[in-house]
C-alpha cells in the first residue's frame, strides 16, 4: 500500500483540521510507519483504550503528524496478548511513549527500552491503572524501585545527579548528568514525577464538564488544552463555531503565547545574569495578566474556552484596553530586544550555547517553537489553520542557528507576530453570539482536538461513550517529543550552562506527566 | 601602644562586624532600584540575621565536626582579616604584627575551611561549589598579591597602615598612574572574590551555576547566619582594603583625637555609600560569564596589576 492509497483508506476523523483513521494489522502497522517516515511524517502522539468490555480487544493508536494533515492509525490487539509492533526504530520520540503507554495500559511494544516511565513504584507493577476494571480510588503503597540510568565510564567521569527536588521553586524532574570536569558528556532525564492520573480521571467525567480538568493538564498552555478538548467536542457533535466564539479564542491563545513568552525572555535574561531584563519582562507580563484578569476574569485565561464558545464576551471598552495594550508592547519589546542584542555579555552567554542542528531536530521530530529554532517549518497556525488562523494568516518564525539565541531571537519574533494577530482579531471582531449550546454527543465515536499552543502543537483524543460520558480522553503535549532534545542540547556544553538552555526549551513537566 | 590603641583596635572590629550587613543592604537597595522595582529596607540583612539565629540548625547525617566548625572558623577569620585593616585609624595594634601578605593568608583560610566544609557531606553541589571556588581562588590570589606589592613599592612597606600613613603624609595630592592600573585590577579581584557579577550570582536559585551559594546550601539556621555575615564581611573588608590602598583620605593617622575618628567614621561612610552605588550600578550592567571565562577575567586582573608594577618600576611614577 502506497502513502496515497493508505490516505484514501480510512475514513475521515472529526476533527478541527484534516484528519484520517486507518485502521491496520500488525505488518501494516510497521510498513505505513516507515512509509509515513520516509515521507518525513513525525509521530506525534501514541496511545491506547481499554476496549474488552466493547468487543473483547484493545487499540493502539498512533498519531502521525504529515504536512497536509493528520493520520491516525489504529491497530487493534487481541485481549489476551497485547503487543504491537515498535515504533521507535523509525521515530525515537517513540521510546518514552512506549514506555508511558506500557506504564498506564498494559500494552507491550515487542522491542526497544523496558524500564518504567510514569510509574515510579505509586503502583504495583502487574496493574494497568487505565485498564477498566482498576478502580479509580484505589490506592497503593509507594515502592520507589532505582532506575537503571545509562553509565557512562571513562578516566575522570563523574555523576551529577540533580533534581526531583530543586533549590528553586520549580517542577519536579531528576536530571543525571555525566562529567569530566564541567564538561557534559551525556544527561539522562527521568520525568513522571508529576504524574496525576489524568487520563482515568476523564473518564468520570461527562463531554460537558470535561474541558475544566483538559484546562487543569498543563497551567501555562491552558488555552490550548482546553481549545483542543473542545474543538475535539465539537468535531464529534458536528456544530460549527461562531465566527467571533472562534476569534475570541485565538485571541486568548495568542495572550497565551504573549505571556509565556514574555515570561521566558525575562526567564532568560536571568539565567545569563541580567536580573534587569527579568524584571522588565516580568513587568510587562504582570500588565498583560492583570488586564486579562480584568478582560476575561482569569488572569491566566483558566476555563476561559468552553464548549460551544467563551466564557465571557469582551466589550468595546475591554477591546479598547486591548488595543492600547498592544501598542504598549508594540514599543516595549523592542526596545528591550534591542538591549539584549546590544549586551556583549548576554549575547555570549546566548550564542552557540545548547546547539540543536537541524538535522538532529529534523530527525527526532522536534515540534513547535524548538523545532522552528532549528529550521523545521511547522507551526499549524500556518500548515492546517483552523478557523480563525484560516483568514488570520499568520507569518511562520522561523531561525535555523538552533542555539539559546536563535530560541530567543523566535521568542521575540512571535512576540510581534502574536501582537500582530491579537491587533487584526480586534479590528475586525465578528458580531453576533459567542457562545452556542452543544447537542448531545454520539457515542463511539472518536474526534481530534489539534492546536498550536506557545509550545508547539497539542493534541486531544475524545471518545464518546453513552449519557453523554468521556469513554476515553488521551491529551499530548509537544513536551514529549522535546525533552530528548534537550539531552542532546546539552552534550559538549558546561554543567553550568545546563540551566541557560533548559529555560530556552522550557519544556512541560505537569503537562508531559500527564 | 596605648591602651586607648587596643579599644579602638576592638572598636574598629565591633564597627565592621556592625556595619557590613548595612553595607550589603546597601548594594542590594541600589541593585533593586536600578532594576525598577521597590527596594528591601536598608536593614534586611540584619532580619535576615535575626530570623536564622531563631531558627533551629538542620545538619547533615554524615556532617563531622569540620562542617559545624567551619562557619565559626570563617566567620573568625573575617573579624581577624578586620582587625588588620585600617578602615578607620591606622593605630591598630594588630596590623603592626600582620602584614597584608598574611591578609591574603587569612582570606586564603576561610575559602579552605569552607570549600572543606562543603565537600564534607558529600552532596554533589557541594564538590562543585568547592571546586569551583577554588579555581577561582587560585586565579584571584597572586593578582590580588600583584596589586598589594604594586601599593607596596609606592610606599615601601607591607603593612597596611604603613601604605596609609605613606599616602597621607604627601603633602600634595600625587597622581599614581601605576596605583591606576591597580585600581582597575582590585576591582576585577573585588568582585570575583566575593561571588559578585559577573563571576558569580549571588541572587541565583539555579543550583548548577551556583559557586559561592552551591557551597553553603546545605547549611542552616545559626550555621548559615554566621556564614552569610562572613560573606557581608568579606566584601566590607575588600572594600576597605580597596579604601586603604587607593582612597585612603579620611582615614586617622597616629594619635588622632575622637573629633578625627569621628571625622574618619564619616568619611568611610561615604565612601561605602558610594562604592556601593558603583557596585550595585556594575553589577546590574553585566551579565554572568560562562564559567570558562571567569579564568581570562582574572587573567586580565593580573596583567593590569603587573602592568601597574612595571610601570612603577620602569616609569617610576
Amino acid at each position: 500500500m502506497t502513502l496515497d492509497l493508505l490516505l484514501q483508506e480510512g475514513c475521515q476523523l472529526p476533527a478541527n483540521v484534516p484528519a484520517r483513521q486507518v485502521p491496520v494489522d500488525a505488518a501494516q502497522w510497521i510498513a505505513n510507519a516507515q512509509r509515513l517516515h520516509d515521507q518525513g511524517g513525525c509521530l506525534l502522539a501514541l496511545w491506547g483504550a481499554d476496549d474488552r468490555d466493547r468487543d473483547g480487544v484493545f487499540r493502539v493508536f498512533a498519531a502521525f503528524l504529515l504536512p497536509d494533515q493528520l493520520v491516525v492509525l489504529e491497530h487493534t490487539l487481541a485481549g489476551a496478548n497485547p503487543v504491537y509492533p515498535a515504533l521507535d526504530p523509525w521515530f525515537p520520540v517513540a521510546n518514552r511513549l512506549q514506555r508511558a503507554l506500557y506504564d498506564l495500559l498494559g500494552l507491550k511494544a515487542d522491542g526497544g527500552d523496558a524500564r518504567p516511565w510514569l510509574r515510579h513504584g505509586g503502583w504495583p507493577e502487574y496493574l494497568f491503572p487505565l485498564r477498566r476494571e482498576v478502580g479509580a480510588t484505589q490506592s497503593y503503597a509507594n515502592h520507589p524501585r532505582p532506575y537503571p540510568f545509562v553509565p557512562v565510564q571513562g578516566d575522570g567521569v563523574h555523576e551529577i545527579a540533580v533534581g526531583p527536588v530543586h533549590a528553586g521553586t520549580i517542577e519536579p524532574g531528576h536530571f543525571r548528568f555525566s562529567v569530566v570536569g564541567e564538561k557534559v558528556l551525556r544527561l539522562e532525564a527521568r520525568l513522571g514525577y508529576t504524574h496525576k492520573g489524568i487520563a482515568k480521571r476523564f473518564e468520570k467525567l461527562s463531554l460537558q464538564e470535561g474541558h475544566r480538568l483538559a484546562a487543569r493538564i498543563c497551567g501555562d498552555s491552558t488555552v490550548a488544552f482546553s481549545w483542543a478538548y473542545c474543538a475535539a467536542l465539537e468535531a464529534v457533535t458536528e456544530i460549527e463555531l461562531p465566527r467571533r466564539a472562534a476569534s475570541l479564542r485565538a485571541l486568548a491563545l495568542e495572550r497565551e503565547r504573549l505571556a509565556n513568552h514574555l515570561g521566558d525572555l525575562g526567564a532568560l535574561g536571568n539565567d545569563a545574569g541580567l536580573a534587569f531584563g527579568l524584571m522588565q519582562f516580568a513587568s510587562l507580563k504582570e500588565r498583560l495578566v492583570r488586564l486579562n484578569q480584568e478582560v476575561f476574569q482569569q488572569r491566566y485565561l483558566f476555563d476561559y474556552v468552553v464548549p460551544g464558545g467563551v466564557a465571557v464576551d469582551p466589550g468595546v471598552r475591554a477591546v479598547r484596553a486591548l488595543l492600547d495594550e498592544a501598542a504598549m508592547l508594540e514599543l516595549a519589546v523592542p526596545a528591550l530586544r534591542a538591549i539584549y542584542e546590544n549586551h556583549a555579555g548576554v549575547q555570549d552567554r546566548f550564542r552557540d550555547a545548547g546547539v540543536l542542528s537541524p538535522e538532529l531536530a529534523r530527525a527526532h521530530g522536534a515540534l513547535g517553537l524548538v523545532g522552528r529554532a532549528s529550521g523545521v517549518a511547522q507551526d499549524l497556525r500556518v500548515d492546517l489553520p483552523w478557523p480563525p488562523y484560516d483568514r488570520l494568516r499568520p507569518n511562520r518564525a522561523l531561525a535555523s542557528a538552533g542555539d539559546v539565541a536563535a530560541r530567543v531571537q523566535l521568542r521575540f519574533d512571535e512576540v510581534m507576530e502574536s501582537l500582530r494577530l491579537c491587533r487584526s482579531l480586534l479590528e475586525t471582531l465578528p458580531p453576533g453570539s459567542s457562545q452556542l449550546a452543544l447537542p448531545a454527543a454520539e457515542s463511539g465515536r472518536l474526534g481530534i482536538g489539534l492546536i498550536e499552543g506557545w509550545r508547539g502543537p497539542v493534541m486531544i483524543a475524545l471518545e464518546t461513550a453513552a449519557d453523554n460520558r468521556v469513554r476515553r480522553c488521551h491529551a499530548h503535549d509537544p513536551s514529549w517529543q522535546n525533552w530528548p532534545l534537550v539531552e542532546y542540547a546539552i552534550i559538549g556544553n558546561i554543567v553550568p550552562d545546563f540551566p541557560l538552555i533548559n529555560k530556552s526549551f522550557n519544556l512541560a513537566y505537569s503537562g508531559a506527566d500527564g | 601602644m596605648t591602651a586607648v590603641a587596643y579599644a579602638w583596635q576592638v572598636g574598629e572590629c565591633l564597627l565592621a562586624i556592625a556595619l557590613a550587613p548595612l553595607f550589603a543592604g546597601w548594594v542590594g537597595q541600589c541593585r533593586a532600584w536600578l532594576q525598577n522595582r521597590s527596594a528591601p529596607p536598608l536593614w534586611q540583612p540584619y532580619r535576615v540575621l535575626r530570623k536564622l539565629f531563631h531558627k533551629d540548625a538542620a545538619l547533615a547525617t554524615h556532617a563531622s565536626w569540620l562542617f559545624r566548625a567551619a562557619p565559626y572558623v570563617v566567620f573568625s577569620t573575617m573579624v581577624v582579616a578586620a582587625a588588620i585593616i585600617p578602615s578607620v585609624t591606622t593605630d591598630l595594634p594588630l596590623a603592626r604584627v600582620a602584614d597584608a601578605i598574611a591578609l591574603v593568608g587569612v582570606f586564603a583560610t576561610g575559602r579552605v575551611f569552607i570549600s572543606l566544609a562543603a565537600m564534607d557531606v558529600g552532596t554533589a553541589f557541594g564538590s562543585m561549589g568547592a571546586r569551583r571556588e577554588m579555581m577561582i581562588g587560585f586565579l584571584a590570589e597572586p593578582a590580588l598579591l600583584m596589586v598589594l606589592f604594586c601599593a607596596f613599592m609606592t610606599y615601601g612597606s607591607t603593612a597596611l597602615p604603613s601604605v596609609v600613613e605613606g599616602a597621607l603624609s604627601q603633602h600634595a595630592v600625587v597622581l599614581h598612574p601605576s596605583l591606576f592600573f591597580a585600581g582597575v585590577a582590585f576591582v576585577m579581584v573585588l568582585l570575583a572574590e566575593n561571588a559578585r557579577l559577573p563571576v558569580d550570582n549571588p541572587s541565583t536559585h539555579l543550583e548548577l551555576t551556583m559557586i559561592h551559594e552551591a557551597m553553603i546550601l546545605e547549611y542552616s539556621a545559626r550555621h548559615l547566619a554566621l556564614l552569610e555575615w562572613a560573606s557581608w564581611l568579606k566584601l566590607f573588608n575588600y572594600a576597605c582594603i580597596g579604601f586603604a590602598l587607593f582612597l585612603p583620605w579620611g582615614i586617622a593617622v597616629h594619635g588622632a583625637g575622637i573629633g578625627l575618628l569621628a571625622l574618619a567614621i564619616g568619611a568611610l561612610l561615604v565612601k561605602l555609600v558610594i562604592a556601593g552605588a558603583a557596585l550595585a550600578l556594575f553589577e546590574t550592567l553585566s551579565a554572568k560569564l560562562r564559567l570558562f571565562r571567569a579564568p581570562e577575567f582574572l587573567t586580565m586582573a593580573f596583567l593590569f596589576a603587573v602592568l601597574g608594577l612595571l610601570v612603577y618600576l620602569l616609569l617610576g611614577v
